[in-house]
């Protein structure tokens, strides 16, 4: 009877290399690779995305100088980048945020000729009832302008990124 | 030393060639741009994203790297993301708030109907 080979540091059956390091085809040591609990093996191409935008030494480094209960949303959020610079050669997310802040504009709009309306109908309501008081302080606030935009167009030809 | 140099070839502490693809995008005026690329992206993917893109574009495409970059050194954990985020929450909240404004308005509304249809003359039902 052959026994089975029992060699302990090749890679086994139940330790599969991340996709980071079957990408760079290397030793996967869960324990001790930085990539191994954000790119499992069954994603490859977020790796392939991210080592393509950023780079293995880069992403390393950067995880390297993040606290651990932060790097799963680092990773996330370089993967997010990677895909929309993979997409967008030329924006990347900064073209999302270009659309992004486009709606905002246009809502803000929005919300300001519908509180001019409330206000109207209001006005025109208080005179009609001679003195009633509408209540309508439940939660609204008809002078909201919450929005920050913090720069305008960046892709735009005047953007300014220096 | 070639005073003329780009703020990538200074950096990266090499004579900088009449081709240089970065020399363009990163003068030698403003060397923090192209160490934040550097450090996030790294020379060799800076100049290949450039290099695959046609050369009227790549100024744009070094702009928003530039910006991409500073953002993630700023914020390591979300970079730019947050900024998509942040967005996010606030179409989400002007979306609801005109919804509430469009619900005070229709009671408004139907107050005003009810008023104009009220009737002086109505007597509530008697018990017999």
């Amino acid at each position: 009877m052959a026994s089975s080979s029992s060699s302990s540091s090749s890679s086994s059956y139940s330790n599969p290399p991340c996709a980071a390091c079957k990408f760079l085809r290397r030793k996967c040591q869960p324990t001790l690779c930085i990539f191994a609990p954000y790119f499992p093996p069954e994603d490859p191409t977020k790796f392939s995305n991210v080592h393509r935008i950023f780079g293995a030494s880069n992403v390393s480094k950067l995880l390297n100088d993040i606290m651990p209960h932060q790097r799963e949303d680092a990773v996330n959020s370089l993967a997010y980048e990677a895909e929309a610079r993979l997409k967008d050669p030329v924006y990347g997310c900064v073209g999302a945020i270009s659309l992004l802040q486009s709606q905002v504009a246009q809502l803000q709009k929005e919300l300001d000729a519908t509180n001019a309306d409330l206000m109207r109908f209001t006005t025109i309501n208080n005179n009609n009832n001679h003195g009633r008081v509408a209540g309508y302080g439940g939660g609204s606030d008809p002078n909201y302008s919450g929005f920050s935009l913090p720069y305008s167009n960046p892709g735009g030809e005047d953007a300014n990124y220096s | 030393m070639n005073s003329s140099r780009c703020a990538a070839c200074k950096h990266l502490r090499r004579r900088c060639p009449s081709d240089c693809i970065f020399s363009p995008y990163f003068p030698s005026n403003n060397p923090q741009r192209f160490a934040f690329v550097h450090k996030i992206y790294g020379a060799s993917n800076v100049g290949k994203i450039l290099q695959d893109l046609p050369v009227n574009l790549r100024s744009k495409a070094a702009d928003t790297l530039c910006y991409e970059a500073s953002r993630r050194i700023e914020d390591p954990v979300y970079g730019v993301v947050r900024e998509l985020t942040n967005l996010d929450e606030e179409i989400q909240k002007a979306h609801c708030q005109l919804a509430r404004i469009r619900a005070q308005i229709a009671v408004i509304q139907a107050r005003d109907e009810v008023d104009n249809v009220n009737n002086p003359n109505f007597f509530p039902p008697q018990n017999d």
